[in-house]
């Protein structure tokens, strides 16, 4: 996909100007830049949840002025939230079945009698949801109810039900905010693991530069709305504006 | 050898894994043989099916090269398929060497090397990362084998084949020599060797036990007998198939009798599986016990007043009837209406919710088991005995027959079993379960194993007035006093340790006029009594010298001197002297190994000052000054002036026991 020229403002507050990059099928693709820099506004423009007043989005081929979010539901583009958004009185598993729903046709008649077609229909989505269950490893915690799992765990089942609608595209916005190091690298290897396994086009934003760095494909840069600079994780690291604007002095030296 | 075919052969004894598992393949081929839960489901597979696939794995194993002799390494959870893989490598007259799967890849190098391992089958690819990583040092280790394609896709090195895949060359490798697979296992007898067992090896490398078909089959049947298992149980298999009771346990007995063998999920998944598996026949380690009941108890603190008030009464009236029942004692009716009215209200319902509904028969054995822990679960109905074994002795030396178990004793020889006890009261045995050698050690060996068979255990023991065989420490650790009573410390230890008020404990005695100790206070628990009490206090050293706590510790010694009065070759070790620590003893501070042992050398030079104090009956306090390191690595100086008590000894009772 690529966006074009994309601007976004609220009323006086230019939040993004004039942006445009594109990303490739199947990369691991990492928006940075300090607090405030529209990252997140980012996202939620490409996901339809806000609409740009300028510029265009091309997806799969499709040129659109703007993604509607159930659209991009349909085709394909899932992601996860900075604040953990799970229904957390339900279960691991339901909650992770729940990112099925897209997939399944029945109506509510059918569903409510659960028999023949609706019942191999859910069964056919619930082995999907296991295998993503065993893929994230959280087979321990299916019955637990969310809201009593530890914040690493819950990023993971959140993980977990955006892979369960089987996106093209996974949107991840800070998926290790507020983890521990030993999080953070298993979260690494289960994005790389997506990435490799279902072959996903990943999109995250994230903080720490180890990880960028470690993980990802390509990387723009915003700041103040605007885009510093594009392009593998070597240029970043030495790209003087970027320096100055994010990465601060340390790597400077 | 006269021609007998190989069909012939294997009709007439089944002194072999294999062997068995064609038997129970033709007799009981529909009866299920292994569950996995995958995909959040049971998967079953029966005896015939399992012997398909053993035969297919076999015969791809020896298309790949693998040839009588070999040594086969698997590493990995316990899974069906790796219990397979060691039954086929036994099959081709290979010797499967199961390693710790939680080892690291350096700790790997050298059992690897050691055990001349060629082939390895490992659960995924965090094992066969491990392998690569150590692949360079290893020349003999020709081929790894898979059983999770999991991240497995980039991994093209001709060496390394996915499980399955060789079980498909396997499978036309049958259909083209379809006797082969039944040839190789009648070439099989019972002194073949079975396998390798690597000792964890606390002190120096470890070494690797050879043991024989006989060896395992034998001490099979012998316990099979002894606790009347049937084809009928059910096992959860959880704990590391490295360790010689998994081998017993969960294939050995497994083969012998026909049970199933029920794996886990993944490790975490264990006590959800357990509660639907609910198995007839379960071990495991006093932690295990431990924890189970610690959760119990601290769920009932937030039940509701009726309820635990409830729960109350009806373990009260268990501990008294509950165990009489099992030990088929006189039991009148009125308690046996009771009983069975809380067998509703409670007793079911928290076996089930702990997945011990259906449990006949539990074992426990590697560490002294709490009594109230054993308590706890003997007066819920659940035959849970102690026994006594090492991986030399292929598991079994002593357990404790039905309606004859004590929480402190490990029981009686079992069949089979001869023991001796030398002058320093070591313990020795010979047995048919005895180890055939240390692979590549015959110096060890004949340390170990004597001419006729004997071997040395290493721990020290004696028998109580009922023949049941008390171990009370490492043989080397026990000493004299000046009146020559023999002192085990460990003994002493433990059983004060059992006190939830009590973290550790230090005993001396070794050549002195009495027994003297130091104590370290549990500050959650004791914290816990002192909140109860309104004793208000700053932190562990100023809780810890608290008269009242003093005073309550002093009770629990006595306790124990109680205890130790009512044996006859004990009773001369009581406490006379103990003190209170001023703070923990701590691994950081080189006084706990990591895996909390005392070492108690470093603490009676540390110490050195306080225990001559106690020895000295004048003195009454002492003080000191001791360094500690803090969690951040930071050391800083303790001062403390530490009180030290007497406590009453307790008239010697053994004679009016045994009246």
């Amino acid at each position: 996909m690529s966006v074009d020229h994309i601007s976004l403002s609220f009323g006086g507050v230019k939040a993004l100007k004039d942006i445009s990059f594109g990303i490739r099928e199947k990369e691991v693709f990492a928006i940075i830049g300090p607090n405030g820099a529209g990252k997140t506004s980012m996202l939620n423009v490409i996901n339809g949840f806000y609409h740009p007043q300028e510029g265009e989005i091309t997806y799969k081929g499709v040129h659109r002025k703007q993604m509607k979010s159930h659209d991009a539901a349909v085709h394909g583009i899932a992601r996860t939230f900075q604040n953990v958004a799970l229904f957390k009185g339900m279960s691991t598993l339901d909650n992770i079945m729940t990112g099925r729903i897209i997939h399944m046709k029945r109506n509510l008649f059918w569903q409510a009698i659960y028999l023949g077609p609706a019942r191999k229909e859910e069964m056919a989505n619930r082995e999907y949801v296991e295998d993503i269950i065993d893929f994230l490893e959280i087979q321990a915690i299916r019955r637990t109810p969310v809201g009593r799992l530890p914040y690493g765990l819950q990023k993971r089942v959140e993980l977990g039900r955006a892979l369960a609608m089987e996106p093209d595209l996974l949107l991840l916005d800070e998926p290790m905010a507020g983890m521990n190091i030993e999080e953070k690298q298993d979260m690494c290897r289960f994005v790389l693991d997506v990435n490799d396994q279902y072959g996903t086009t990943i999109a995250l934003i994230e903080h720490d530069m180890s990880v960028v760095m470690d993980i990802s494909d390509k990387v723009v840069v915003l700041d103040y709305g605007e885009k510093l600079a594009e392009g593998t994780p070597d240029e970043i690291r030495g790209n003087q504006t970027v320096i100055d604007a994010y990465l601060g002095v340390t790597t400077a030296n | 050898m006269k021609e007998t075919t190989a069909t012939e052969k294997l009709s007439q004894v089944l002194d072999t894994i294999p062997k068995l598992l064609l038997d129970h393949a033709k007799k009981r081929a529909d009866r299920p043989a292994n569950r996995l839960k995958d995909l959040g489901i049971w998967q079953t597979w029966t005896w015939s099916e399992v012997a398909d696939e053993v035969r297919n794995l076999a015969c791809g194993l020896s298309k790949i090269g693998f040839q009588r002799g070999d040594k086969l390494a698997v590493i990995g959870d316990n899974r069906p398929r790796l219990y397979w893989s060691m039954v086929a490598a036994q099959a081709l007259g290979g010797i499967p060497v199961p390693l710790y799967q939680d080892s690291v890849a350096e700790e790997m190098v050298y059992v690897l090397e050691n055990a001349d391992v060629k082939y390895a089958v490992v659960q995924n690819q965090e094992q066969t990362d491990k392998l690569l990583e150590i692949k360079d040092r290893l020349p003999n280790l020709k081929h790894i084998c898979y059983e999770e394609p999991r991240g497995m896709r980039d991994y093209t090195q001709d060496f390394i084949h996915y499980y399955k895949d060789i079980q498909k060359t396997g499978r036309d490798y049958h259909n083209e020599n379809p006797d082969y697979f039944l040839q190789e296992i009648g070439k099989g007898q019972g002194s073949d060797i079975s396998i390798f067992l690597y000792t964890s090896g606390t002190t120096g490398k470890p070494k690797g036990v050879v043991l024989t078909s006989d060896n395992l089959i034998i001490t099979a049947r012998n316990s099979i007998e002894f606790d009347n298992l049937t084809s009928e149980e059910e096992v959860l298999a959880y704990l590391p198939m490295a360790w010689v009771g998994d081998n017993i346990f969960s294939l050995a007995q497994a083969y012998v009798i026909g049970f199933c063998v029920n794996c886990p999920e993944n490790p975490e998944t264990v006590m959800t599986d357990l509660k639907e598996i609910g198995p007839t026949y379960y071990f495991a380690p006093p932690a295990i016990y431990e924890t189970v009941l610690t959760k119990v108890m601290i769920r009932m603190e937030d039940a509701s007043k009726i309820k635990r008030s409830m729960f109350k009464y009806f373990m009260d009236l268990a501990k008294s009837v509950g165990i009489r029942i099992l030990d088929g004692k006189p039991v009148s009716f009125k308690e046996r209406i009771l009983y069975s009215i809380g067998q509703f209200l409670v007793y079911g319902p928290l076996k089930n919710n702990l997945g011990l509904s259906r449990t006949r028969l539990a074992y426990t054995a590697g560490e002294a088991i709490g009594p109230e822990i054993f308590e706890f679960f003997r007066s819920l109905g659940i035959n849970i005995k102690q026994l006594y074994g090492q991986t030399e002795a292929s598991v079994f030396i002593c357990a404790q027959p039905d309606g004859q178990v004590k929480a402190d004793t490990v029981g009686t020889a079992y069949p089979g079993v001869e023991l001796r006890l030398a002058d320093n009261n070591e313990v020795f045995y010979r047995s048919p379960g005895v180890f055939h050698s240390y692979y590549k050690n015959p110096e060890s060996t004949a340390e170990t194993k004597d001419a006729e068979g004997w071997v040395a255990t290493g721990d020290a023991g004696f028998f109580d007035e009922d023949g049941h065989l008390k171990i009370i420490d490492r043989a080397k650790d026990v000493g004299r006093m000046s009146d020559g009573t023999m002192f085990a410390p460990k003994y002493i230890e433990n059983k004060l340790k059992f006190f939830p008020f009590i973290k550790e404990a230090v005993a001396f005695g070794d050549e002195k006029e009495f027994t003297t100790a130091f104590i370290c206070i549990d500050i959650e628990a004791v914290g816990n009594w002192a909140e109860r009490k309104n004793l208000a206090y700053s932190g562990y050293t100023d809780l810890s010298a608290r008269a009242e706590v003093y005073d309550l510790l002093q009770e629990c010694v006595e306790t124990v001197n109680a205890d130790l009065a009512r044996d006859e070759k004990l009773s001369g070790s009581q406490i006379k002297r103990f003190l209170l620590l001023h703070k923990e003893l701590d691994a950081d501070d080189g006084e706990l190994t990591r895996t909390r042992k005392v070492r108690r050398r470093i603490v009676a030079e540390k110490y050195a000052v306080l225990i001559s104090a106690l020895d000295d009956p004048q003195q009454t306090h002492c003080e000191i000054d001791s360094q500690m390191t803090f969690e951040d690595g930071r050391t800083g100086m303790v001062h403390a002036d530490l009180q030290i008590r007497e406590s009453a000894l307790a008239e010697s009772q053994v004679h009016t026991l045994a009246a």
